[in-house]
């Protein structure tokens, strides 16, 4: 069945809309790219980007909060999960796929103990007896550094902090073995110490299980720190895809530069004042015609960038759309080349 | 030497969380002692993490809350000593601006009438005057005049903090207080407001207190830093120094934890990540109150509280390392982190 080539989680040309009072809104237009085994993918963009979105679309999570996906397919192991039925889909979500979102306190149920939380969790999916589900949940809290997880097991979530609250919800998305681990923002509402021990416990977990991780941000230094390849959103499409190395020596794509260029660690670097993207995100009711950021791109050639569509196409390093990337390699090369100069 | 823009000294903030059962109430002591001093036109930057008391102390100054002790001065002028109802001519000098603009513009007000409100509050300029006030000051934070008619709901979240920029320095205040002025925002629109920050501060005169978590935000603004660390500042001086040879383990830390966003340059630095977490404010550590997370405790640390030591470089840092264990004696922690390889 599965074939070692083949890519874990394949999502490809992937739609999704949701209704507005203007009628049906794409938020995620025509989306592909793959999570490999082993990988660690990062899907990097602003709000409004589709990032979030397209995770929830391949897990079945937009039809229940009125969203449809009207085209594309996201293939789970070679299985299609487009379409499938919620009881067929139940038994993927939690088991081969575990996940974690943003705010850990509204994730956790605040009349059980976390104990009971994630010993429920492989009873279902595993059929374990109360006992080996109990001794599994000290396990896997334990291996996400919980202190004195035994007792810590029978805590209820408010007695954790926050930061120990997201690593409760780690364990309880491993507690059955995942072979996808899917993290949306999981470390933005944390302090960045918190984070950076977040951070490190998923790449300990990546490392030992072999299991890939699908993760999504809006920080580039996030990325920079886990990802091994990056997928970059903006107006609800792909705009750049390379491995993590290529993204962040030489960006492809206006954006992907701009949002560099816009951080202030970057600035810091550089001894100047950050170089902001001008205008606003785009919007979905509303996307430019043509290339979606022109309006905002410095680089913008307006007979080129305005009109026609522009495709994702592939260059030696990965996949950018961009309708001036041939002419454009230098000038973003450029600026890239004095990061790296800098940072030295 | 002239009179600074704000003077703060030992400041204490105290929260009444109910009493013990036995009759005695618990205080969680939020700000505890905590001194600093802004120049006029000056940026101090205020760092920290969730409940190091930073938000607080922002607050306290503007006497949206109480201090339990301590005294704040503005411009020579006290704003601790004074009854609550003269308070309200002192906001005319100083203002602030939150993290949130979804939250911190009324929604049923237009833009006008959001600006217009604190000139009818603290000045007694014509309609016309107002008016022109305002158009003036639209065009200071990057927003055309058009927009005056128009409601936040209209608008996204850069603009709407540009709006709430603009109410805070519409009528000329000496200190600003800005809690967390860009966290809320996407990175893209992020530095469009730290260059408008920059920009309008150099117009107006006006002095900043910095309020963030980010130090590097906080470095870009701000010649001059204080981190905070459970309610008490635990290093303090120019934010370059702070930075590249931190006096206190708490600062590397916070320092290391930024991601940088260069995968090469990550993997070939050593990080300094705390196990444990944030002890209760109810019940803080003994001596240095780090102490339970710092990788350098020593016996000494859990004993006294840590010494103000002046740091090579300038500023002071308040820690036990300075004259005992490894006796940085004012120098770098950074010597430690290389020395000692940190998981």
């Amino acid at each position: 069945m599965d074939h070692a080539k083949e890519p874990l989680l394949e999502i490809r040309d992937l739609v999704v809309q949701f209704p507005s009072q203007s009628g049906w809104l794409t938020v995620v237009d025509h989306v592909s790219f793959s999570v490999g085994r082993n990988d660690i993918v990062c899907v990097v963009g602003e709000s409004g980007s589709g990032k979030s979105v397209t995770m929830q679309a391949a897990l079945g999570l937009v039809q229940p909060k009125g969203g449809r996906v009207t085209s594309g397919s996201v293939k789970f192991a070679g299985q299609e999960l487009v379409g499938m039925p919620n009881r067929q889909l139940n038994r993927i979500r939690g088991n081969d796929v575990g996940f974690i979102f943003q705010e850990p306190m509204t994730s956790l149920n605040p009349a059980y103990t976390v104990g009971d939380q994630i010993a429920e969790v492989v009873r279902r999916h595993r059929g374990l007896s109360r006992r080996d589900a109990w001794k599994r949940a000290i396990e896997v809290l334990d291996r996400v550094h919980i202190a004195s997880a035994a007792s810590r097991a029978g805590d209820y979530p408010h007695q954790f902090s926050g930061g120990m609250r997201q690593r409760v919800m780690i364990a309880m998305a491993i507690a059955c073995d995942p072979r996808l681990l899917i993290a949306d923002e999981p470390t933005t509402a944390l302090d960045v110490t918190i984070q950076a021990r977040i951070l490190q416990v998923l790449e300990e977990l990546q490392r030992e299980s072999g299991m890939s991780v699908l993760f999504i941000t809006h920080d580039l230094g996030v990325v920079a720190e886990i990802a091994r390849s990056v997928v970059v959103m903006y107006g609800a499409q792909v705009v750049e895809n390379a491995p993590v190395d290529e993204l962040f020596r030489s960006p492809r794509h206006p954006y992907t530069n701009g949002l560099l260029e816009a951080m202030p660690q970057v600035a810091l670097d550089r001894g100047q004042a950050p170089v902001p993207i001008p205008g606003v995100v785009a919007q979905a009711h509303a996307w430019p015609q043509g290339c979606r950021f022109h309006p905002r791109c410095g680089f913008c050639e307006p007979s080129v960038c305005a009109s026609a569509p522009v495709a994702l196409i592939a260059d030696d390093h990965g996949l950018v759309r961009c309708a001036r990337s041939s002419d454009l390699r230098l000038a973003l090369g450029q600026a890239a080349t004095e990061r790296s100069v800098s940072a030295a | 030497m002239t009179e600074p823009c704000l003077q703060v000294d030992d400041l204490h903030v105290k929260y009444d969380v109910g009493s013990t059962g036995f009759g005695r109430r618990r205080w969680l002591h939020a700000v505890n002692g905590v001194s600093l001093r802004i120049e006029p036109g000056e940026t101090l930057g205020l760092v920290g993490e969730s409940g190091s008391g930073k938000s607080t102390i922002g607050l306290a100054v503007l006497r949206l809350i109480e201090p339990f002790s301590g005294r704040v001065r503005l411009g020579g002028a006290d704003v601790t000593g004074i009854p609550r109802s003269g308070v309200r001519s002192l906001r005319r000098r100083m203002q602030m601006v939150f993290q949130d603009p979804y939250s911190s513009l009324n929604p049923s007000m237009t833009i006008e009438q959001l600006l217009q409100e604190p000139l009818q509050i603290h000045t007694d300029l014509s309609r016309g005057d107002r008016q022109a006030k305002v158009a003036q000051i639209l065009e200071a934070v990057g927003l055309h005049a058009g927009y005056a008619v128009r409601y936040p709901h209209e608008f996204s979240g850069g603009q709407r903090q540009r709006v709430a920029i603009a109410r805070a320095m519409i009528i000329r205040p000496e200190l600003v207080v800005l809690d967390e002025p860009v966290s809320a925002l996407d990175v893209s629109t992020q530095s469009q407001i730290l260059n408008l920050l920059k920009a309008i501060q150099d117009q107006s005169g006006s002095a900043f207190l910095l309020v963030a978590h980010d130090l590097a935000v906080v470095r870009l603004m701000s010649p001059r830093v204080a981190v905070m660390y459970l309610g008490e500042i635990v290093e303090e001086g120019p934010s370059g120094r702070v930075y590249d040879n931190p006096g206190h383990p708490y600062s590397a830390a916070l320092i290391s934890a930024i991601p940088f966003p260069d995968p090469v340059r990550q993997r070939a630095s050593g990080r300094l990540i705390l196990r444990g977490e944030l002890p209760s404010l109810l019940d803080p550590p003994s001596g240095c109150r780090f102490r339970t997370r710092c990788p350098f405790a020593m016996d000494i640390c859990a004993a006294e509280a840590p010494p103000r030591v002046p740091i090579e470089g300038g500023g002071v840092a308040a820690c036990h390392l300075h004259a005992h264990g490894p006796r940085l004696a004012g120098g770098s922690v950074r010597s430690l982190l290389t020395a000692r390889v940190l998981s």
